[in-house]
């Protein structure tokens, strides 16, 4: 069965990717707005023609995502002031800020449980635009990467964020949402704005029947890599995730972009082959986390599964452990942290690989855009490593990987690891941090790695035993996430703007090639072999550790 | 291509000039990010969930209002639909409801609230090598096989574990055909007929492939109590 859903879900994203790459590609290169967006540049009041250098690129979208921040701030302080709050509390400084911080980096990590502590106005006018915006920031700087490498000798210009972004909302995102909400809507996901009143049940017992504007907000949780569940359960929800059809629904809403993205690649830097490699790396790797964690969940290793005859605490009958451990592979291989079963009670190796996915920088395929700039320079990386073997300056579709270029691109592979490392050593060494510990041994450290690991990438998915609800992790967790977006984003800018203004090199008979399976080979160990220097010593202490337990 | 409206190039000795200019250039963008961010979220987060809202209350009305079920087992658009009378709605085909005693089929554990509670939906998060978990699971697998009369080693796990969400509706057509005998006796009916009731509410995979094998819970008790009276 595990084969048969992964083979209807591979033909799925097989049959979009071409016209998809073709369409997005479309979309970034033309020079004609539409009415609506031209309607809209005038509310604005933003000239959506002006080409911006990399820096100006880099303002406009800080701006943006500091205005997201401040305005997500004050919707939650206020909540219970909105229309439809039903009746929740306004949400406590520290809490508020983190979900505002969490929202904009587009990473959805939840304190709060949504069904008992968050108004429908909040979720549907704050939190759900954020999960269509921090998602077109996120391709909007993937495709500014692109245009760098097709500029040759310009003035570093990178084309226009507010019409970047716009045009994703407008042209990509909008419309895949809509007809995505409907799917949803068929299966069963609500779509209403009623509050949560209670009914008898069959034994007389009350239960209370959940409202809310959900089917919307799932689609673009979903199709932008965002994660944040409408109720706590998140995916695992029958209300969010009705059916074993929602459930490949979501999957695939999840891929459809991060794997779409080397298309349009492909497409705008005018060698197609360029972006067959860099799907290769990224299906490559992330069928072999598909791989590991479906025979993790499905032969039930550990104590806990082998006492209840199979890997089912934590998951929905409906979707089974196969397609549990899909949706895991697929939610921690994008930047998504969207769960339909509860990651704290995967098998130990199970919950190791979701780790792993979400440490190798989220590139496989990686969440909307962050996925292709992140395999990108990962690229460069083993441009890098091959051009030091054969003694050649590096270059990489045409530029020179300098001094500077490099410098850039280690510093961006740095900065992830950094976070991850040295958070988890703070969490791990102070007593605020340890109190939040539900699990004695190494699967409290596993709880605690992992949550700093999915703040820093993004993800936003957790081991939830660990009590995360505290100021220390939501401040913790608050400075990872927005560190682990904003400073890869930065650097990854000022790299494309001194592509943009470099010479593009002719090719060349020396010139590593970038298309070939030699190529992508590279790439693939490049990125295993990163990841596995920088974490091998606290995985050892913790997943490997329970694995072998 | 015609004009930058920041221009941030600064010859190395103004640096202090630039941060000012940075900083001043910032407050204007995030000025400008606020233009933005409020009209996207006047087509992103008031237009389109009210568009969506549309269609659902057009076309698929049941599935948006929440798949809820009245008393005798049918369908209702809306939760006042049948207030006030017998036949009222008692919950959503798409949320599970805590049942206990031998004369109803029981659903899984549920660690949401003290079971089943959909305003805490929840898993129990206790992890893989867990010994606490490890003995709820023995003290459930000897409740539900003197419950039910069988043997011990033969309990299906969906009994044993709690779900995702706690709300799960399912349990698998093992389970559910476990409980038969201990149900019928209970209500003094025919134990084939209890058996045909689980097969009829028996799904299979959908689309022959994804997802598991699965019997609804309170369907299937809506059905029995039908049958019953």
């Amino acid at each position: 069965m595990a084969i048969g859903q992964i083979s209807v879900l591979l033909i799925a994203l097989a049959a979009v990717h071409l016209p998809l790459g073709a369409y997005l590609a479309r979309v970034y290169t033309s020079p004609k707005h539409l009415r609506v967006e031209r309607a809209g540049y005038r509310l604005m009041r933003v000239d959506a023609d002006a080409e911006q250098k990399w820096s100006s690129y880099l303002f406009s979208l800080l701006g943006f995502s500091m205005a997201s921040l401040l305005f997500l701030y004050a919707l939650g302080r206020l909540q219970n002031h909105l229309p439809m709050s039903l009746g929740v509390s306004a949400f406590d400084p520290a809490g508020a800020w983190n979900t505002a911080v969490s929202f904009v980096a587009n990473t959805n990590w939840q304190w709060y449980s949504g069904e008992a502590a968050a108004g429908h106005f909040y979720q549907m006018a704050g939190l759900a635009v954020q999960n269509f915006v921090s998602a077109a920031v996120g391709i909007s700087v993937a495709i500014a990467l692109i245009r760098g490498f097709q500029r040759s000798g310009t003035d570093g210009r990178l084309g226009n964020f507010w019409s970047d972004l716009t045009r994703t909302c407008v042209r990509v995102l909008l419309p895949m949402a809509f007809l995505g909400a409907i799917v949803l809507l068929a299966t069963g996901v609500i779509q209403n704005f009623d509050s949560h009143t209670a009914v008898q049940t069959v034994t007389g017992a009350t239960q209370s029947v959940l409202g809310g504007p959900v089917a919307s907000q799932e689609v673009i949780k979903e199709l932008g890599t965002n994660g944040g569940g409408f109720f706590n359960a998140n995916s695992a929800h029958p209300f969010e995730n009705p059916t074993p059809i929602s459930n490949l629904f979501e999957i695939f809403l999840i891929l459809v972009i991060p794997f779409t993205l080397p298309r349009t690649f492909g497409i705008m830097v005018g060698d197609k082959r360029q972006g067959w490699a860099i799907l290769s790396v990224m299906s490559s790797l992330w069928l072999a986390s598909v791989a590991l964690l479906t025979w993790a969940e499905m032969s039930g290793p550990g104590a806990v599964a082998r006492a209840a005859g199979g890997a089912l605490e934590g998951k929905e009958l409906r979707f089974g452990t196969a397609g549990s451990a899909l949706f895991a592979a697929a939610t921690t291989g994008t930047s998504t942290g969207a769960v339909n079963a509860m990651h704290d009670s995967l098998t130990a190796p199970g919950g190791g690989v979701a780790i792993f996915g979400m440490l190798l920088g989220e590139v496989a395929p990686g969440g909307v855009g962050t996925g292709l700039y992140g395999l990108l320079m990962l690229a460069i990386v083993a441009v890098f490593v091959g051009g030091l073997m054969v003694g050649r300056t590096p270059e990489y579709l045409g530029k020179k990987i300098g001094r500077q270029e490099i410098t850039l691109v280690a510093l961006y592979i740095l900065t992830m690891p950094l976070l991850v490392l040295v958070g988890t050593a703070v969490a791990i060494a102070t007593p605020a941090g340890q109190a939040g510990i539900q699990e004695l041994g190494p699967h409290g450290l596993s709880e605690v790695l992992y949550a700093v690991t999915s703040a820093a990438n993004n993800n936003g998915s957790a081991f939830a035993g660990l009590t995360a609800a505290t100021p220390f992790y939501n401040t913790l967790l608050g400075v990872a996430m927005l560190a682990g977006r904003f400073i890869p984003i930065a650097l990854v800018l000022a790299l494309a703007g001194r592509f943009a203004s470099q010479r593009t090199t002719p090719t060349t008979a020396g010139t590593l090639p970038t298309h070939q399976p030699l190529f992508v080979g590279l790439v693939a160990a490049v990125t295993v072999v990163i990841v596995g220097l920088t974490f091998i010593p606290v995985l050892s202490l913790g997943p490997i550790v329970e694995s072998l337990t | 291509m015609a004009h930058d409206n920041n221009s941030s190039v600064h010859p190395a000795g103004q640096r202090s000039l630039g941060l000012r200019r940075g900083s001043v250039s910032l407050a204007r963008q995030t000025l400008a990010g606020f233009r933005v961010l409020l009209v996207l979220t006047v087509l992103l987060g008031v237009i389109y969930p009210v568009a969506v809202f549309a269609v659902g209350q057009v076309g698929l009305r049941w599935q948006a209002n929440g798949s809820l079920l009245l008393a005798d087992g049918s369908h209702a658009d809306t939760r006042s639909t049948g207030a006030g009378t017998d036949n009222a709605v008692v919950g959503s085909a798409l949320i599970g409801q805590q049942f206990t005693g031998d004369e109803w089929f029981h659903p899984r554990p549920s660690a949401a609230g003290d079971g089943y509670d959909t305003l805490a939906s929840a898993g129990s998060n206790l992890g893989p090598l867990n010994l606490d978990l490890v003995a709820t699971i023995e003290e459930r697998r000897a409740e539900v096989s003197a419950a039910d009369g069988t043997v011990a080693g033969d309990v299906p796990p969906d009994a044993l574990t709690a779900s995702a969400s706690g709300l799960d509706p399912h349990i698998s057509p093992a389970y559910a055909a476990q409980q038969a005998e201990r149900v019928a006796t209970a209500r003094g009916l025919d134990q084939a007929a209890v058996t045909a009731l689980v097969a009829e509410h028996t799904a299979g995979r959908d689309l022959g492939v994804l997802g598991e094998p699965r019997v609804n819970v309170l369907e299937l008790n809506l059905a029995l109590e039908k049958m019953s009276s």
